[in-house]
């Protein structure tokens, strides 16, 4: 039998028996710790995202309307019945945007989920409303040519890290500005990785590469920004709302046009009165996300940088890569 | 939620994955509404390969409708029978289950729905 002091151990002992069971405790000891600080990071993300969430919900959906570019144009790139999931749909902005798929969004927030049903509810009377004056002018005009309504209301309350959907049974799945709010790393890869198990596999004899997922979040370079944060800075933070007195009915007031990241992010000078929420963020810096998704054993399909954001599509590794050519 | 939607959806807790006694989901205590949605014979035909159809036809007894085939219509059945287009069509985009309880065949855990949300948060000992 070897002798204990041959292994290059950290651990100091007799014998080798007794490395075994120090191993053996410290092993359970790491699994505590993780225990511990993944019950920690939950709380904090509670106080620090879902908490905030909850509170800002009307206010935040009012400034949130405006699609981002990659997004919607991943979402008509998709296939006629193509299903897919919403992870963190918050408003469920997304939901409506190509009317040939069939969408269902999740979020942590009950009010942002309850918002995101009533939303599609309206647009759903809203398009029924353009059907009927097409119907009874047949002059025409643009229209929606009914099918362009119908599915934007399907939401459920979840989380990100124990979703409800049946694995490998979606097209595509989409994930917007949603990872970034989580507290550790080994959390925003698990929740990759949840990402990743909801959509089809790739076959092996023929080229379908499997369902895409985009994830999409907020990036430490923002050279252009306001917010002045760059390569190199503080990664961890904690990013105020300003909820704005003045808008608490939102319904009432039509927002100005407006980019998207820039609505209501406590950039104006605003009364003392207005209450201040502080979100956690962590600004991903160049490249990654493409790490975390390999971490999460996805593969890069493309990716790239919009407007302060780091976005990437992603499949699942192939079944067998070596007899696929790509 | 409609019933399609119900076709996607499965227990949130990560020890039920692996069993296929966590879906579907049952209904209890449902309480269903119709929705009017215009027929779109399109989006039902891609949408049909994408689906569970057994998992379907349990969902349809469950809540009480005309048992389905045992087998899912074929593109061309959909295309050519009217019926069978608007049964699924109102099976699957028009019923929604408003309020009631999804229970999980192998937890047993049963997830609230209400005003047509289901909540799939899970209590800290199942997560």
């Amino acid at each position: 039998m070897a002798s204990s002091t041959h292994t290059p151990s950290a651990l100091p002992s007799d014998s080798a028996t007794q490395d075994v069971a120090k191993l053996a405790a410290a092993a359970e000891a790491q699994q505590a710790a993780e225990s511990v600080e993944s019950a920690e990071a939950e709380a904090y993300e509670r106080t620090h995202v879902h908490g905030v969430y909850e509170a800002i919900a009307p206010h935040f959906s009012a400034t949130r309307y405006k699609p981002w570019p990659a997004v919607a144009s991943f979402l008509s790139s998709q296939n006629p019945g193509a299903v897919g999931f919403d992870v963190g749909c918050g408003n469920g902005k997304y939901l409506g945007v190509n009317p040939s798929l069939f969408m269902v969004g999740s979020d942590r927030s009950e009010s942002l989920v309850a918002l995101a049903e009533k939303r599609g509810r309206q647009l759903l009377q809203e398009g029924k409303r353009n059907v009927d004056q097409d119907r009874t002018n047949p002059a025409g005009g643009e229209g929606t040519g009914g099918a362009a309504v119908g599915i934007a209301t399907e939401v459920v309350v979840a989380d990100g890290l124990s979703l409800p959907f049946r694995e490998r049974s979606a097209d595509f799945v989409i994930c917007v500005a949603v990872v970034h709010h989580m507290s550790t790393r080994s959390r925003r890869q698990e929740a990759i990785r949840q990402l990743l198990r909801c959509v089809k596999l790739g076959g092996n004899d023929h080229a379908d590469g499997g369902g895409q997922v985009l994830v999409y979040v907020w990036a430490l370079e923002q050279g252009s920004s306001r917010r002045g944060w760059e390569e190199g800075g503080e990664q961890d933070l904690l990013v105020p709302w300003v909820l704005k007195s003045g808008q608490k009915k939102p319904k009432a007031e039509k927002m100005p046009q407006d980019a998207p990241s820039k609505g209501g992010e406590a950039e104006t000078a605003t009364p003392a009165a207005d209450p201040v929420f502080k979100r956690y963020y962590h600004l991903y810096r160049k490249g990654e996300l493409e790490e975390d998704i390999l971490a999460a054993g996805g593969v890069v399909v493309t990716s790239g940088y919009e407007k302060d954001n780091w976005w990437v599509v992603a499949t699942n590794e192939p079944p067998s890569s070596s007899s696929r050519p790509r | 939620m409609k019933v399609l939607t119900l076709n996607f959806l499965t227990c949130a807790a990560r020890s039920c994955k692996q069993s296929s006694d966590s879906f579907p989901l049952h209904p209890k205590e449902a309480e269903l509404a119709s929705d009017d949605v215009e027929l779109n014979p399109q989006l039902l035909s891609n949408l049909l390969p994408r689906l569970d159809w057994n998992a379907l036809r349990t969902t349809s007894t469950e809540l009480g409708f005309p048992a389905l085939p045992e087998q899912p219509p074929t593109l061309e059945e959909l295309e050519s029978d009217e019926k069978t287009l608007k049964d699924l069509h109102s099976l699957l985009m028009e019923t929604n289950l408003m309020e009631g309880k999804l229970v999980c065949g192998h937890c047993g855990h049963e997830y609230a729905v209400k005003e047509g949300i289901a909540n799939f948060l899970l209590p800290s000992h199942l997560v």
